[in-house]
């Protein structure tokens, strides 16, 4: 059993800019630890699983090497990174390593995407599919939208009894079904064959065209649209329903969002992971993490919902709520950080008001999804959570609100629902 | 002026000239110079004048250099006439009165114009700073303005210590905590409650109000018995009402809040709260 992690490369997650500047957005941390850490430990959880492959057109980067390391010493299992040469879609990667995949006699695989947040019931799809008898079939794990947002995803239609996928439509214009595609996938190497095939079908087509990309573009294989619409209603391909939460983490917003439903998760599996109240400490409200390093006044009231990274410094009275603080960041005295992602060795002067505006997803709708707000609306940024870089300065007693601050910009004065180059 | 005639026994019963004062203004008061100012001339009545450099705002005052007796008034001139106005100050011979019907009567519209006619009516110029504070924005500023002419007349009255900063005035039974920093330009009224951490630049706090810790407070108004929660940033003349109460972790910019209410949400651009 194996597993291969999509991490995409330097053109794609262009919307978690600014952040994405400093380190691949894979490598973000959510809840604590890098994004593509909680696929890692949900993987390496299943029994028999032999190898993780991280598959992305990154550069080899340092971070990225760095992380490598460390998750195999941590999960004691085999990780490699293995580069795309170009951008070859959700398929085309996979199909390009397939010996790579298969090698050492694999019988079935995970496909995760990398830029989901999940409750990853990889055992339950393993069991799922072991039961229902077909070897060779493949399973995509789904859950349920509202009628609306669904139509932002992947729709799967499938039998209710069999649970086969009837019909797959990526992002629809109207409504199919409710029922989504969450971005994570059980294979088997039957599934090389179908990518095969659409290979085949796209250099064909290339050949009657006159083209100057070559046959680069014959690689690039998009699982949803090539290969999913295809196998709907042949039998072969099977939907996975869960409840468990999920979300996408496409932009910033989101990845708050998704260190809630982590942290919130911790607080039932991991609780030692989480902060707690204790004398001489800050006060913990709900679930925050905070990293060993960290140092906080013990008048600090953090949470709920809050991540503190290596080497923080949090002053007297300061209130930090919904919000991520990365590495090395400094908060000074009474200063209030709301709905907002501190950027790494930023720092905060005294009595300003760091705040956003969350984009969470109606908490009265079950299955209402977070929403991929676009950045401007009717000419005017759209509220949003507040983004401060990497090494950005702001001075005291200012006031930022629902903006985007660059890296390395020090501030001089308030600023509102503006993006600071 | 009608309420004049309505007290028209009570003014008049001694003989002496009186003092009349419109009560959104703030000076220094000079009543000893004004009354010699009005013996001197002998006229019915006199006024005090103040220079300002935005005159059509106002009433102008145009009036004779040596003698001070006024010629006529402007009403918000249009082209510049002069750089005088009325700032709200007179003294007034009991005579007065008989020019004055027990009616609803605008004393600048009617009454003085009539006077000036006459040749009765007589303007001092004012020392000193002059603030028409009915909007809570000049309020703000003419408590600047009194602040500053205390430091310079009695600066003993003025409050000193750790975490002060420029003219403040606090009432001895109000109680400011640890780490605070308060001013420049701040008024803490009787049994006002600062807890620790806060912040507080050019604001009035009335009696009984608490501003709660960590809290960042910036050309504001405060009104009685007000609660302010931790962490709550209020700016850009944010004025609330008696007994309001403003929840942890808000941001008010501009707010005008009217008595009594809750606030529980932000309020981000500057609106009127009922």
């Amino acid at each position: 059993l194996k597993a291969v992690i999509l991490i995409g490369g330097p053109q794609k997650g262009t919307r978690f800019r600014p952040l994405s500047f400093e380190v691949p957005k894979p490598l973000f941390p959510v809840a604590g630890v890098p994004m593509v850490q909680h696929h890692i430990e949900a993987c390496a959880k299943v029994p028999g699983m032999k190898e993780i492959l991280l598959m992305g057109f990154y550069q080899p980067h340092e971070a990225l090497s760095r992380f490598l390391v460390s998750a195999q010493q941590e999960f004691k299992i085999p990780i490699r990174y293995l580069q795309e040469y170009a951008a070859l879609g959700t398929g085309g990667g996979i199909y390009h390593f397939r010996d790579q995949i298969l090698s050492g006699g694999a019988d079935a695989f995970f496909v995760l995407n990398a830029d989901v947040c999940s409750e990853f019931p990889l055992q339950e799809m393993l069991e799922f599919w072991q039961q229902h008898g077909d070897v060779q079939s493949f399973v995509i794990l789904g859950t349920t939208a509202n009628r609306t947002q669904a139509l932002n995803y992947g729709c799967i239609v499938a039998n209710a009894d069999t649970q086969e996928v009837q019909h797959y439509v990526e992002k629809p214009s109207t409504f199919v079904s409710e029922i989504i595609n969450c971005g994570i996938y059980l294979f088997t190497p039957a599934i090389f064959q179908h990518i095969g095939e659409v290979f085949q079908r796209n250099q064909q087509e290339l050949a009657l065209e006159e083209s100057s990309n070559g046959w680069q573009r014959a690689e690039v294989i998009r699982l949803e649209q090539d290969v999913f619409t295809a196998l709907a209603g042949s039998g072969k391909l099977y939907v996975y329903k869960t409840d468990g939460f999920w979300s996408q983490i496409k932009s910033a917003g989101s990845a708050i969002y998704a260190s809630r439903l982590y942290l919130n998760q911790y607080s039932k599996s991991h609780p030692e992971r989480l902060a707690q109240n204790k004398l001489g400490g800050p006060v913990i409200r709900g679930n925050v993490y905070i990293h060993p390093t960290a140092s906080i006044d013990s008048t600090a009231v953090l949470g709920p919902n809050v991540s503190i990274g290596e080497g923080v410094t949090v002053g007297a009275g300061v209130r930090v709520r919904e919000s991520i603080v990365l590495h090395g960041a400094s908060l000074h005295d009474h200063t209030c950080v709301l709905n907002t992602i501190v950027g790494w060795d930023s720092t905060i002067g005294r009595w300003a008001r760091v705040e956003g505006t969350p984009s969470d997803p109606n908490p009265n709708d079950p299955y209402a999804k977070i929403d991929s707000e676009t950045l401007f609306r009717d000419g005017r940024l759209t509220p949003s959570i507040t983004i401060l870089g990497c090494s950005v300065t702001i001075p005291a007693e200012v006031v930022i609100l629902n903006s985007i601050v660059l890296p390395h910009k020090e501030l001089s004065r308030s600023y509102k629902n503006q993006i600071i180059l | 002026a009608g309420p004049l005639a309505l007290a028209r026994d009570l003014l008049a019963e001694d003989g002496e000239p009186f003092f009349v004062l419109n009560s959104d203004v703030i000076c220094e008061f000079p009543f000893a110079a004004l009354a010699h100012f009005h013996r001197q001339h002998g006229g019915e009545g006199s006024l005090v004048v103040t220079r300002v450099e935005e005159p059509a705002k106002y009433g102008v005052v145009v009036c004779e250099a040596d003698t001070g007796r006024i010629c006529r008034f402007v009403e918000k001139p249009r082209v510049f006439v002069s750089n005088k106005i009325n700032a709200g100050l007179y003294i007034f011979n009991p005579g007065i009165l008989q020019r004055i019907q027990l009616r609803p009567t605008s004393i600048e519209k009617e009454i003085f114009p009539a006077m000036a006619q006459d040749g009765q009516l007589y303007a001092m110029e004012l020392q000193g700073f002059w603030m028409d504070i009915g909007q809570p924005k000049d309020f703000l500023t003419g408590m600047c303005m009194y602040l500053q002419a205390l430091r310079a007349q009695h600066p003993e009255k003025l409050h000193s210590g750790p975490g002060v900063v420029g003219n403040v005035l606090v009432d001895p039974s109000a109680r400011i905590g640890a780490n605070c920093v308060i001013g420049p330009n701040v008024t803490i009224g009787a049994g006002v409650v600062v807890e620790d951490g806060v912040r507080i630049k050019r604001c009035t706090v009335l009696e009984g109000a608490r501003i709660r810790s960590h809290s960042w407070l910036e050309s504001c108004i405060v009104g009685w018995s007000c609660s302010v929660g931790q962490w709550v940033r209020m700016e850009n003349v944010t004025v609330l009402g008696e007994d309001v109460i403003v929840n942890d972790e808000l941001y008010l910019n501009g707010a005008n809040v009217l008595p009594h209410k809750s606030i529980t949400e932000s309020v981000p651009e500057p609106r009127i709260i009922m």
